[in-house]
């Protein structure tokens, strides 16, 4: 069974891999909310452009995706520049740059799952709330925010998910650097290119199989108790 | 506490033109649905942002499409209670409660907890989740949210109309505490007759948007010109009385003043003096022109007739003034042609039914 055990090398990819996907989730999550509510509630010209723009990475070839975020946040990129001047934050060929490169793929799914959730509200009970006193910031914060927290949740382990098994925008991105940019996903694509790299690809495999998993039931048990808290009659 | 409404709305084909004003008590917006109802009293909480109008709260100007002004609804301090009590599916009931109080000016301890929560016979219900209460019980709830929001105006829009008659009835009381032992004034929007006789002290009559008649409330239920919108099976006269303490001779029966006229009703275990309303359906009560003799009713009075109304459907409302009160019969046509029904004859009044709205 020794073939079970995990290397070092193996050991840096799967920490990594939660960082960036944990990082792209957690730092995803308050944009997320302001994009699904300015599409679930907003009227203004050029929703659809907005729209669409968020679904983009869904339906683009993942490699385009990574090659526009190199365009971009690359060090001689607009946006990459910018940041590097003004906050020294390094995005390309870093960790931080899958971080963001898993946010931009895992974005959309998240927007539409917190999107479906704020257009369930009911708004009559915002509006009971705006009569007893509670500002539209606060009603947001204590009526809107509470009653969406299933679909928020939903919407998180999505992106979470979907950055654990990113592989092409990551990698266009920020290259395949080990410790650095090799993720779960980039380590097993590794593997399979070299001579008796079998037995690590399956180790790797086993590992992303049960941290699915676990996102997965965690993600039901969370939604089931916040479900029990918000539900109606 | 005086409110000024003045505004016009148009929706649609549907346009609001009305105004009206309150003070103390209750005030009914009163009207068959459609009539606008509801549309002016979500302008009045501010949900609803009017095409012009102005609302006046003993001089505060809340919103006034004249120089642009405009409250909105957190900062008006009008607590609403809706049809659907909308409590908050995430908070207890303790929580519900007192979501208002968080918003509430600092200054403004508001009402007692305590005192509402009695008030409201809802002291059991302070742990639960709102989710698995009975539509009486979430009402009572909602009632008491919009109280301990320390409100300056209560705005109710129908708020017993999704509950069946048995619900009804545990409610109403609540109502009638409310009315008499907080100051605020309350805005009641209703269609049903019992519920307006009941509660309130002036009553807005709404038809298609336009206010047909205001004013007290026992003056108005009994117009004519109501008829149509109350609906024929209720159309009547409401009138003012009081228990008298002088029981009579059957121990049985309860005697009730109004004016000079005393009727005679079922007993009833109120204390000599409580005011009182009568409401009598205008099909209840038989016109005869000679004293009738060997009937059951217990109330038989005379009178004169002061008017005798337009045919409609083959019926004819008779305006009859019995000692000072104005009691309304319907007779059908043929039979005011065969007894020659005319303005200003004498008649005996046979009343075959009288509802108590305490």
């Amino acid at each position: 069974m020794d073939w079970l055990v995990l290397s070092d090398a193996e050991w840096t990819a799967i920490r990594l891999s939660l960082r960036v996907s944990s990082v792209a989730m957690l730092v995803s999550l308050p944009f997320g909310i302001a994009v699904a509510m300015l599409l679930a509630r907003g009227r203004f010209w050029g929703k659809s452009i907005v729209n669409g723009l968020v679904h983009l990475p869904l339906i683009l070839p993942p490699v385009v995706t990574g090659y526009l975020l190199l365009m971009l946040f690359g060090r001689r990129g607009p946006i990459g520049s910018f940041l590097e001047e003004t906050i020294g934050l390094v995005l390309s060929f870093r960790w931080t740059g899958a971080a963001l490169a898993c946010a931009i793929m895992g974005f959309p799914l998240m927007v539409r799952s917190i999107r479906l959730s704020i257009e369930a509200v009911d708004r009559k009970l915002e509006q009971a709330a705006s009569t007893l006193g509670a500002g539209p910031i606060w009603v947001f914060l204590t009526i809107t925010l509470p009653l969406i927290i299933p679909g928020a949740i939903a919407g998180m382990i999505l992106s979470f998910a979907k950055a654990m098994g990113e592989f092409g925008a990551t990698i266009t991105f920020v290259s395949n650097i080990p410790g650095e940019t090799q993720t779960l996903s980039a380590a097993i694509y590794t593997f399979t290119q070299v001579p008796g790299g079998d037995a690590g690809a399956m180790r790797l495999t086993i590992v992303s199989i049960v941290i699915s998993m676990a996102a997965l039931m965690v993600s039901e048990v969370l939604a089931g108790m916040a479900a029990r808290r918000v539900e109606r009659t | 506490m005086t409110l000024e409404v003045q505004t016009t709305h148009r929706l649609g084909g549907f346009s609001l033109d009305a105004a009206f004003s309150s003070d103390r008590g209750v005030t009914a917006l009163f009207g068959k649905s459609g009539s606008g109802k509801t549309t002016l009293i979500n302008i009045i909480a501010g949900l609803l942002s009017p095409d012009s109008g102005r609302i006046v709260l003993d001089g505060d100007i809340i919103m006034d499409s004249g120089n642009r002004s405009f409250t909105p609804p957190h900062q008006r301090r009008f607590g609403s209670v809706f049809q659907e009590a909308r409590l908050f599916p995430h908070l207890s009931v303790r929580h519900n409660l007192t979501y208002g109080r968080w918003f509430a000016p600092a200054n403004q301890t508001g009402q007692d907890f305590d005192r509402i929560v009695d008030l409201l016979g809802i002291e059991a219900l302070l742990e639960r989740a709102p989710t698995n209460l009975s539509g009486g019980e979430k009402q009572r709830i909602a009632i008491g949210r919009a109280l301990l929001s320390s409100p300056r105006l209560l705005l109710m829009d129908e708020p017993l109309a999704a509950l069946d008659e048995a619900r009804k009835a545990e409610i109403l009381p609540y109502l009638e505490r409310l009315r008499d032992e907080t100051d605020i004034p309350i805005v009641y929007v209703s269609h049903s007759v019992a519920e307006v006789t009941r509660l309130a002290n002036r009553v807005v009559a709404l038809e298609d948007g336009r206010v047909s008649a205001s004013g007290d409330a026992a003056t108005v239920l009994s117009l004519s010109a109501l008829t149509s919108m109350i609906g024929r099976r209720e159309a009547g006269c409401v009138i003012e009385a009081n228990i008298e303490p002088d029981a009579g001779d059957d121990p049985r029966l309860t005697v009730i003043r109004a004016g000079e006229t005393l009727f005679r009703v079922p007993k009833v275990s109120l204390p000599a003096g409580h005011a009182i309303r009568l409401h009598i359906a205008a099909r209840d009560v038989l016109l005869a022109i000679s004293a009738p003799q060997g009937l059951s009713a217990l109330n038989i009075f005379e009178g004169r007739i002061l008017e005798i109304g337009a045919e409609a459907q083959g019926a004819i409302d008779v305006r009859v003034d019995c000692g000072g009160n104005t009691i309304v019969s319907r007779v059908t046509a043929h039979s005011a042609e065969r007894l020659a029904l005319q303005a200003g004859m004498p008649i005996h009044v046979v009343i075959k039914s009288v509802a108590l709205e305490q």
